[in-house]
């Protein structure tokens, strides 16, 4: 009597058991492996894809800097617009930390580009006067021509933001293009790039508070301060600002912070990545079921094979194994591939839009983790049906 | 010589009322080539699964290679089949899209064996039998009576102690059933025991010994 060695199946082996499976049906084999890659590729992309334009607002704001703030006159508590007071700026200019300070002003009077437009073709365009130190404070850049400076804030010359410009039909600056304001032809000297801090800049046209008072016969009251202040005191600045401001009706002063609102933009993509996640998730769990099913035909298709393999020594774990490692090898495949497609959708879509493609390692690795995970769940039960049949029940059943 | 295997008493049953075995007791001695032969349902596959480890008998003991097999784990009738027990059965049960020599090679794949040393013996198994030239073919690209050789190739492969063969000849038709019967008789010189059972008389009154089964108890053994 010879001593019983142990059967034994290596996991190398155990890996080749179960791709002759997958290689004896390989289009069954395909079709299961592409729900998982559907729904494997829809989340990445859509991660990718929210990753993307997130570090693309964020970076964004790098550039643009978060020590921006802005004060604008809120409401009395009468519910009337409240107004600057015309010490505004001197008092603000007095805060420590503040760096910069630019100030804009509403100026009543519309805009055309002749004086034959019809009177109500105002293009939604909003005439305000502004420092010359605007585009310094707010990071915002000229697409062409100059901003005002101390000399032309003097006299009739017009910056244009990017959608008045637009809306005009400018396409540049210089060359004596003029435009009405307010009854009287302004000289376009400047066209702005969109504002990403201000976007209500990019449909006005900007004219010197000088040349206001003096052509149009409006002041302008100041109507928004912007304050760049240094990024460590951004906090203290900001809870001091409208007591400085207008120290007898604080309240009526609103300061806000611009990058905020980007920055909720940013979160608020996230909340719309989590409805396509979830999308995701269920393509994700038709394509497990899909897995489990065509696991669920096979066992019944190789009684005879699970039985030969028992005869030949297999033990119960034996064929568990071979029916889970088919399934696990079929969603790994679909979870590479399904990876791989969501990367590729997710980068055409960043360079189309001239993202920088960020495709986070914990997306990859996640996708192809949540891949064995559902083909690990998808195949459990085939494989547990495939090691409970007894051997005579599998042979018989030819 | 010495029994390689030893069945006393065997009793099967299914449910409360169905009796395939009702006190079968057999010795099968190193290198015998016998047949187990009976009408249909006399319960010699019934015999065939419980002496092969396949199935548990109701009551009664089995020795198999000196190893007690009802005493066995599940795991280790496993292994003892690995080892000591190859089967052939009537529809050769050969996989599809594999190449003979990888079936062939399957033979020995529960017994631990890198595939280098699996596939080099699994070429040796199929010169013995006689498809040194098929293997590379598949199981479509075979004659049954091929198909079959390559099952006992894959039996024969892991050297067993002892071979059962289920209806080896059922599925063919006879030159290629006497081939693989010539093929059984030349291992068992060779010194593999083997076991053949079959519902066919003439094959059996072929073999050296024969045991008759009916009803599920021994008729007559001629050994006896």
């Amino acid at each position: 009597m010879t001593e019983l060695a142990p059967s034994r199946l290596s996991a190398r082996d155990v890996l080749r058991v179960g791709a002759v499976g997958l290689r004896a049906r390989r289009l069954r084999a395909a079709l299961s492996a592409l729900g998982i890659a559907i729904g494997i590729a829809a989340m990445v992309a859509v991660l990718a894809i929210s990753e993307s334009s997130k570090a693309d607002l964020l970076s964004s704001l790098d550039r643009l800097g978060t020590n921006l703030l802005t004060v604008s006159p809120g409401q009395s508590i009468f519910g009337e617009e409240a107004t600057l007071p015309d010490t505004a700026r001197a008092m603000t200019r007095r805060i420590g930390p503040v760096e910069a300070l630019s100030a804009t002003g509403t100026v009543a009077a519309s805009v055309y580009r002749s004086e034959l437009s019809p009177a109500a073709e105002t293009k939604g365009i909003s005439t305000l006067a502004a420092d010359p130190s605007l585009p310094a404070t707010l990071g915002a850049t000229l697409a062409d021509g100059v901003f005002l400076d101390t000399a032309s804030a003097r006299y009739p010359a017009v910056v244009l933001g990017s959608t008045a410009a637009r809306r005009l039909g400018i396409a540049r600056a210089g060359g004596g293009v003029q435009v009405v304001v307010g009854g009287r032809r302004f000289t376009v000297v400047g066209i702005l790039d969109p504002v990403t801090l201000v976007p209500s800049l990019d449909s006005a046209a900007l004219v010197g508070f000088r040349a206001a008072g003096r052509y149009l016969d409006d002041e302008g009251d100041v109507s928004s301060l912007y304050v760049r202040s240094d990024p460590e005191d951004v906090e203290d600045v900001r809870s001091v600002l409208a007591r400085t401001v207008n120290p007898e009706q604080p309240d009526e002063v609103d300061v806000s912070r611009p990058s905020d609102a980007i920055e909720a933009r940013a979160a608020a993509k996230s909340a719309f990545t989590s409805l396509f996640l979830g999308l995701g998730a269920v393509a994700l769990l038709v394509g497990g079921v899909g897995i489990a099913n065509v696991m669920v035909i096979s066992v019944l298709e190789r009684r005879s094979e699970i039985g030969l393999r028992r005869s030949l020594g297999a033990t119960r774990r034996h064929v568990g194994l071979q029916f889970l490692t088919e399934s696990l090898l079929l969603s790994l495949a679909g979870g590479v591939a399904g990876v791989a497609l969501g990367a590729g959708i997710a980068g055409a879509y960043a360079s189309s839009r001239g993202w920088e493609i960020v495709v986070p390692a914990v997306v990859l690795v996640g996708g192809v983790v949540a891949a064995l995970a559902v083909g690990a769940v998808a195949g459990l039960y085939p494989a547990l049906r495939a090691a409970r049949l007894a051997p005579v029940e599998a042979l018989r059943s030819v | 010589m010495s029994a390689v295997l030893e069945a006393e008493a065997l009793e099967k049953r299914y449910g409360s009322d169905v009796a395939a075995l009702r006190g079968v007791s057999l010795a099968v001695e190193d290198g015998e080539l016998l047949a187990i032969v009976g009408p249909s349902g006399s319960g010699k596959s019934t015999l065939l699964h419980v002496l092969g480890t396949l199935e548990r008998p109701s009551a009664g003991t089995i020795r198999i290679d000196g190893h007690e097999a009802s005493t066995l784990s599940e795991r280790s009738l496993a292994a003892l089949r690995a080892s000591a027990i190859g089967f052939v059965f009537q529809q050769f049960f050969l996989l599809d899209g594999r190449s003979a020599l990888d079936n062939v090679a399957d033979g020995l794949l529960y017994g631990g064996r890198p595939l280098g040393e699996r596939r080099a013996r699994a070429e040796e198994a199929l010169v013995r039998v006689g498809l040194a030239h098929r293997l590379e073919h598949r199981p479509n690209q075979l004659s049954g009576g091929e198909q079959q050789r390559v099952a006992v190739a894959r039996s024969i492969v892991g050297e067993p102690r002892i071979l059962f063969a289920d209806e080896p000849t059922g599925n063919l038709d006879t030159v290629s059933g006497q081939a693989v019967v010539d093929l059984l008789r030349e291992l068992n010189r060779g010194g593999t025991t083997v076991i053949v059972i079959t519902h066919d008389r003439e094959l059996a009154l072929d073999l050296p010994r024969r045991v008759e089964l009916r009803d599920g108890l021994v008729e007559l053994d001629t050994a006896a």
